[in-house]
């Protein structure tokens, strides 16, 4: 036998909503991902030892382990300490982080590259070295660093289908119940590489209209 | 609240990186109004003087005072940053490389630190950046980003930054030093202006030329030490020091 794309838009309804689960779980985890990894790079570069040390070894677990093994901890295992989170919420935690992990790196390389004189022109103007870095520093390490950022985001939204396996019904996870039903693994998988694809242009678009507001300012 | 009379005081400034002696017991004093130009070889340890006036190298021993209110007070850490931040408001400072900052339009870059310390309205910063910017003669390019500016733009607009804060005290690190030499007159003349409104001023320089025709005083600096100081007339034309007329041989002979 072979393709039979027919028993496709019975299903699109499904589809559809796992792609909107895709979209948000990626957008949400993204601006998480973002968020912390601006704040764990000023971590690692200017907090005390005593502060720096359990984010590193906090990075140290998040880079050092399997994304899925992570989500199973996030979901299954804080069950046990009480923390019972909904699939969707312990999927955003655990992608969030995972991502925010490796955008510190990349931001405090940034950082470290932007010359030291505009933390000096900023402190010269009567700025704390804390408004410095939010105002001058930080801003512009995370200009030099959006296009790799934006890659690590397209790593985010292909990963972002591990979460099927906590249950979040995002797009793979869509794709296996229609399966599931009707048997088609071949047509439900294209269906959803395509979705993939599409979600994934739409994402590459942001990021170059981004790149190019960004590139104006140099 | 103290005893000090002058306007700028540095007593018995020392500074040491390890072993080796950049500042040896410098003391200073300025008057409100007054210019000031440090000249000297480089490695003389001008720059690290100008730069202990608002604490951006910080002395190893000796005191700075800025109009009765010592910059460089021994306060606990936390203490001490809100004491320097609210001094170093008081002093603007303008670098040989500019230290803009591209992120931001020209226009941002002058009213960023009154609004953010001074918590002045949008209204207030566009009409004081506006201010500012034609004082320095770049009201055209308000709205550039610093990539887009020559050298001397970009100096006339750190010098318009400097001011936005309405500092008491001017520092000049060789502001010219790292512009094109058709640039340099641009921003000697916005120094020349400021001057003219009495302005105290100390100005690290390589331009004689410059320090002879705006400065009241213009003090030699050699190997960690104030090697003479004086009137421009007397330290150009006349100086006592072999080592001075040595500096100025191959700067004012040589050069031109």
């Amino acid at each position: 036998m072979g393709l039979d794309f027919s028993v496709v838009p019975a299903w699109m309804d499904t589809i559809l909503l796992g792609v909107l689960w895709t979209i948000a779980i990626t957008v949400t985890a993204a601006l998480l991902s973002f968020v912390g990894g601006i704040l764990l790079a000023v971590i690692a570069l200017y907090a005390p030892w005593i502060v720096r040390q359990p984010f590193r070894f906090f990075a140290w677990l998040f880079m050092g382990t399997p994304l899925l093994l992570q989500l199973f901890l996030i979901y299954f295992g804080l069950i046990q300490i009480g923390i019972d989170l909904p699939a969707f919420v312990a999927g955003f935690i655990g992608l969030g982080l995972h991502f925010a992990v490796y955008n510190s790196e990349l931001i405090q390389t940034a950082i470290i590259a932007v010359d030291t004189g505009q933390m000096e022109a900023a402190r010269t103007l009567g700025l704390s070295r804390t408004q410095a870095l939010r105002k001058v520093v930080v801003p512009q390490a995370v200009r030099d660093v959006i296009p790799p950022i934006g890659n690590n985001m397209i790593a985010l939204l292909k990963d972002s289908a591990l979460v099927s396996v906590i249950g979040v019904t995002e797009l793979t996870l869509s794709a296996q119940l229609a399966i599931g039903r009707t048997y088609r693994p071949f047509e439900f998988y294209l269906v959803a590489a395509v979705c993939y694809y599409v979600i994934n242009l739409g994402m590459e678009a942001v990021l170059r209209r981004i790149e190019r507001r960004i590139a104006l300012s140099r | 609240m103290s005893d000090t009379q002058h306007f700028v005081e540095i007593r018995h400034a020392r500074k040491n990186y390890g072993y080796i002696e950049v500042l040896k017991d410098i003391s200073l004093n300025v008057e409100r109004g007054q210019i000031v130009a440090i000249i000297g070889p480089s490695g003389s340890g001008k720059s690290t003087l100008l730069r202990a006036i608002n604490d951006l190298d910080p002395l190893t021993e000796g005191e700075v005072w800025l109009d009765g209110v010592q910059v460089n007070k021994k306060l606990p850490h936390r203490q001490y940053e809100k004491h320097i931040n609210q001094m170093r408001e008081h002093v603007g400072m303008v670098f040989q490389h500019f230290n803009l900052f591209p992120h931001l339009t020209v226009r941002e870059n002058v009213t960023m630190a009154p609004k953010l310390l001074k918590g002045i309205s949008n209204e207030d910063a566009n009409k004081l950046a506006e201010e500012q910017l034609a004082h320095v003669g770049l009201l055209d390019r308000i709205d550039y980003y610093p990539s887009r500016l020559s050298g001397g733009q970009k100096q006339r607009c750190a010098i318009a930054r400097a001011l936005a804060m309405k500092p008491k005290l001017m520092l000049f690190d060789e502001a010219t030093s790292a512009l094109d030499p058709e640039l340099v007159e641009e921003v000697n003349l916005v120094m020349k202006k400021l001057a003219e409104e009495h302005m105290t001023m100390i100005i690290v320089t390589h331009e004689m030329d410059f320090a002879a025709s705006v400065c009241d005083r213009v003090l030699f600096m050699d190997q960690g030490y104030v090697v003479e100081e004086g009137p421009p007339e007397v330290v150009f034309k006349n100086p006592k020091e072999e080592r001075t007329r040595a500096f100025l041989r191959k700067h004012l002979g040589g050069a031109k």
